[in-house]
């Protein structure tokens, strides 16, 4: 299904964008399953419709916003960006979507209100992969206030013009795209506004190896994984490897929100 | 079924998984991320014929099929095959022989430097599996030979560490490995001994009122 009015925005990266293919056959989502084939196997099962985002915590007017409610009332725009994986392979993702802020704003957040927390649909007859206890479900991630309200900061209901194949989290996931991939939550139920830092889980799972900023970060190496470098997706198998930018290339417009902050200690 | 018409068909079917492989790659098979998709395979490879090496032994003395022992040796040097496509694959298609990065990997990234340390120590074994060496060794290839016990520990402990959060697959490979080195350990021998020890101590030390 096509979305309609998609505008172009001044945000996306002119790189060649990775095809539809590789975008939704490769894919760490292990709600559908912990092999990177397996989300797109078991995408059949996620019902995308209805859908129903609850909003609340810290705010004036919590609420619950639905899909269809979500698609005609936030301008949508097709959000062209760089995706880096903490496991050190990338891709360019033609998203469609529109600011987190814009949602936000809707649910007037209170001065209380520091963090936004997210959690993913919890349902392991739509999600089997959530019948082995694998990960502390439902999933959750988080970010500080000023991150969540930055303009490169979307929600993404589609992909190259389309709504958002299951794989990829259909209906509605988050985009950052200077932070790590599993920052990006799939599926989302739940937004809340928090006064303390959230749970993300797998900050919680591996507090070592996965930080609650994730900031894209060449010169801090994950535990298991140098960040130096990665290989995009598509270039073929007898390409070299890429240099990571710090912020995943995006610093120019984001590394003021950390002015000052210890990235190799908020990693 | 000889011994003579069994070789020839063992060594094929331990090409098999090479021939698939070659498919995958030659009909673009290989998803996404090829070099990644090469590097698991080879790597499931070698655990898996690591496995079925170290179960021949426990399989001949539960069978009483001696000739079974005709097979291990190239079953090994198969599974060290496996080995070097997974190293090569890691060296070339991975690191692109940049030696910098591989130092760092294989001093700073556990489970690399314990990868690493079993493929090293499959390479003398590779190397005295022919009968002139076995000749020459005489007792000590026994003893040097017993290192592939580490280096089943070490592969699955690489497996272990490389994956992320569902070590379900890893978990397998580690029972299936406990199993058969487990059935190496000479049980009734050990209990046997154990109670001998243990009558004697009560014996020499008798309790005084």
């Amino acid at each position: 299904d096509t979305i309609p009015n998609v505008r172009p925005s001044p945000f996306s990266t002119d790189e060649p964008p990775t095809s539809l293919e590789d975008i939704t056959s490769y894919n760490n989502f292990y709600e559908l399953g912990t092999d990177k084939t397996d989300p797109k196997a078991n995408a059949r099962f996620l019902k995308p419709r209805p859908w129903t985002v609850t909003v609340d915590g810290e705010c004036a007017a919590p609420g619950e916003i639905g899909i269809k409610d979500i698609l005609s009332s936030f301008t949508q725009e097709e959000r062209i960006y760089r995706l880096r994986c903490v496991e050190a392979w990338a891709m360019v993702v033609p998203w469609v979507g529109f600011p987190l802020g814009d949602l936000i704003k809707r649910f007037e957040p209170t001065s209380k209100a520091k963090y936004v927390a997210f959690e993913t649909l919890y349902d392991p007859e739509q999600m089997p992969g959530q019948k082995r206890r694998v990960l502390d479900w439902p999933y959750r991630e988080g970010l500080r206030m000023d991150e969540a309200m930055h303009p490169l900061t979307i929600l993404s209901t589609g992909l190259y013009g389309e709504l958002l194949p299951n794989q990829n989290g259909a209906p509605l996931r988050l985009v950052v795209p200077w932070k790590y991939g599993f920052k990006s939550i799939k599926s989302i139920v739940r937004i809340s506004f928090t006064e303390k830092e959230p749970p993300a889980t797998w900050t919680r799972m591996q507090a070592n190896e996965y930080g609650f900023y994730a900031n894209v970060n060449p010169a801090v190496d994950h535990p298991r994984w140098s960040q130096k470098t990665h290989r995009m997706i598509g270039d073929g198998w007898l390409a070299k490897k890429r240099e990571t930018l710090p912020f995943n290339g995006y610093g120019d417009q984001v590394a003021e929100l950390y002015a000052g902050m210890d990235l190799k200690r908020f990693f | 079924m000889s011994v003579r018409y069994g070789k020839p068909l063992v060594f094929l079917l331990c090409l098999v998984p090479l021939g698939v492989l070659i498919g995958r790659g030659a009909s673009g098979a290989l998803g996404p991320n090829p070099v990644e998709a090469i590097t698991h395979f080879t790597g499931d490879w070698t655990l898996r014929l690591l496995l079925v090496t170290l179960a021949v032994t426990p399989l001949r003395r539960l069978t009483g099929q001696a000739w079974l022992v005709r097979f291990r040796r190239m079953l090994g040097l198969f599974a060290f095959f496996y080995a070097v496509l997974h190293f090569t694959t890691y060296l070339w298609l991975d690191r692109f022989f940049d030696l910098g990065t591989i130092a760092e990997d294989v001093l700073k990234r556990p489970y690399i430097t314990i990868g690493f340390a079993a493929f090293v120590l499959m390479v003398p074994l590779a190397i005295t599996s022919t009968q002139g060496w076995i000749r020459r060794l005489g007792r000590r290839w026994k003893t040097l030979h017993r290192a592939v016990y580490a280096i089943g520990v070490l592969g699955v402990l690489h497996y272990l560490w490389l994956v992320k959060a569902d070590l379900l697959e890893p978990a397998i490979y580690a029972i299936i490995l406990a199993v058969l080195l487990g059935l190496r350990v000479p049980w009734a021998d050990l209990s046997a001994r154990l109670r001998s020890a243990m009558r004697r101590r009560s014996w020499m030390a008798p309790e005084r009122r």
